[in-house]
């Protein structure tokens, strides 16, 4: 007699892959906009990214129902560190308590793969990576979703940032200019979607910097 | 108001149908400093009167931001005021996580009211000791409130709070009938005007009054030490022969004369940030 299974999971995987690459003084967040469950598509023009403070913002991928669970209850916390703190949430600050958030619910977690991405409180760039419990990671750049595994080794190629063992201590932003960091994510996506069944149709990047936020948008393929 | 047998606890009823306790959290909220709101179709403005203990000390805040949409004033115990703040924030945050929307108004003072109610009919708890200007902003249009340590609320044009708040109402009364339909500079100066008033023998200055807007398309904010200081400059509040201050609508005197008195003496309180 084998042991009986639950037949039915309160998780789904909405597929799709999130980016993020800081550098000196900005930060590319992208995602695409698919949203599918199975071999299906529900939609091509679902956002993975939202803006949790003035220069932080997040992008995830996963169980789309807990993403936008945690994007409220994120939103929900920063209105009220505001009216406590009378200012914005620093993105290291936002990072912590995405972490604590992720971490609450270890035992039924979100099924959100998360990339935080932003202005550190020098202005530099900085990006969060993060597991669906909560273990995060300061890094210079990271992937995260269905198509990650063909993303992230092609960054490590063009980005790889030291180590953060590797001492002193250096730092892992890229060199690399703004526009030339949205060209990459630009490459890095068109090749994720010619392999990656869930990635595609459309790709929103967003990027940081000391002016403020600004979107583009590019096509990809929608099959 | 003297003491005698029923007036211990907030639940013992006196002969005459009162209950003493109630009505003494209302006295302290008439001994503070003044609060006053007005509105019009489109706008609510809150001006507050700050004391400080001292000149070395900062003066506490009277005014609160509720929500982007709401906004509010004390004039009682500020301690109280300050947790009574934080329910609202926290009212209004979990209204629109569920409902993605803003929390209505009405809704909010209501449920203001009977949590100040609570205190009223339990023998291990007192009133708050505050009273509470709401002006928000929702679907049906612009609205102020006062909510009363009694539990009480009412809907007003326009309300004056805390010490020699009558004389606040008595420039209301007279001017209430305009507000509907005036703009929101209009208003503002009423509202200084009003707040000067209640100043009795001191000078109206930047130092001594905060005021705060929301109104459509502007979210609930308090506004910098500079815009009121213009607006006070503006209409020469205080002029050195005495006469009394032009009133918003009223042809506009010329501004060359009558240095204002005003501006002689302004500058932050030491400690205000």
């Amino acid at each position: 007699m084998t042991k009986q299974q639950a037949n039915w999971s309160p998780y789904d995987n909405n597929g799709g892959s999130c980016v993020a690459i800081a550098g000196a003084d900005y930060c590319v967040i992208a995602a695409d906009t698919r949203m599918s469950t199975g071999y299906n598509i529900l939609t091509r023009e679902c956002s993975k990214i939202t803006k949790l403070a003035d220069k932080c913002m997040m992008a995830s991928s996963g169980f789309q129902a807990d993403v936008k669970a945690l994007q409220k209850l994120l939103a929900a916390r920063h209105l009220i560190y505001q009216h406590q703190h009378n200012k914005q949430m620093s993105c290291p600050a936002m990072a912590q308590l995405l972490s604590n958030t992720l971490y609450y619910k270890r035992f039924f977690p979100y099924y959100s793969f998360n990339v935080l991405g932003g202005l550190d409180s020098e202005g530099k760039g900085c990006v969060y990576t993060y597991d669906a419990v909560g273990s995060y990671e300061r890094v210079g750049y990271s992937s995260q979703g269905s198509g990650s595994t063909l993303i992230m080794p092609f960054l490590d190629n063009q980005l790889k940032s030291p180590s953060p063992l590797l001492l002193p201590a250096q730092d892992a932003v890229t060199p690399l200019s703004e526009s030339e960091a949205v060209d990459l994510v630009k490459t890095v996506f068109a090749s994720a979607t010619e392999r990656d069944i869930y990635t595609g149709d459309k790709l929103e990047i967003v990027v940081v910097n000391a002016e403020g936020i600004r979107s583009e948008y590019m096509d990809l393929r929608k099959d | 108001m003297f003491r005698n047998q029923y007036d211990t606890d907030v639940t013992t009823w006196s002969p005459a149908g009162r209950l003493f306790q109630v009505e003494y959290a209302m006295e302290a909220v008439k001994q503070s400093s003044a609060a006053i709101g007005l509105r019009s179709k489109t706008h609510v403005v809150l001006a507050c009167v700050n004391k400080a203990s001292s000149e070395l000390s900062s003066h506490q805040k009277k005014i609160f931001k509720v929500d982007d949409h709401i906004g509010v004033a004390i004039a009682g115990l500020t301690a109280d005021g300050h947790v009574l703040s934080r329910y609202m924030r926290n009212e209004c945050i979990n209204y629109n996580f569920t409902y993605e929307s803003p929390l209505p108004v009405g809704r909010l003072v209501v449920q203001l009211a009977d949590k100040a109610q609570v205190c009223t009919q339990r023998s291990w708890k007192r009133s708050y000791g505050v009273g509470v200007l709401v002006a928000g902003l929702d679907e049906s249009g612009a609205h102020l409130y006062y909510n009363c340590p009694s539990g009480n609320y009412f809907e007003y044009q326009a309300f004056a709070i805390g010490s020699r708040w009558q004389a606040a109402m008595t420039y209301l009364e007279r001017r209430f009938e305009n507000f509907m339909d005036s703009s929101r500079e209009d208003l503002i100066k009423d509202a200084l005007i009003s707040v000067r008033e209640t100043l009795q023998e001191e000078k109206l200055q930047i130092s001594v009054c905060t005021v705060a807007v929301v109104g459509v398309g502007e979210p609930f904010h308090i506004l910098d030490q500079e815009t009121v200081r213009k607006l006070i400059d503006t209409f020469e509040i205080v002029r050195e022969d005495g006469s009394p201050a032009p009133e918003p609508g009223d042809a506009a005197p010329d501004l060359g004369e009558a240095a204002p008195a005003a501006a002689a003496e302004e500058g932050a309180a030491p400690m205000d940030i």
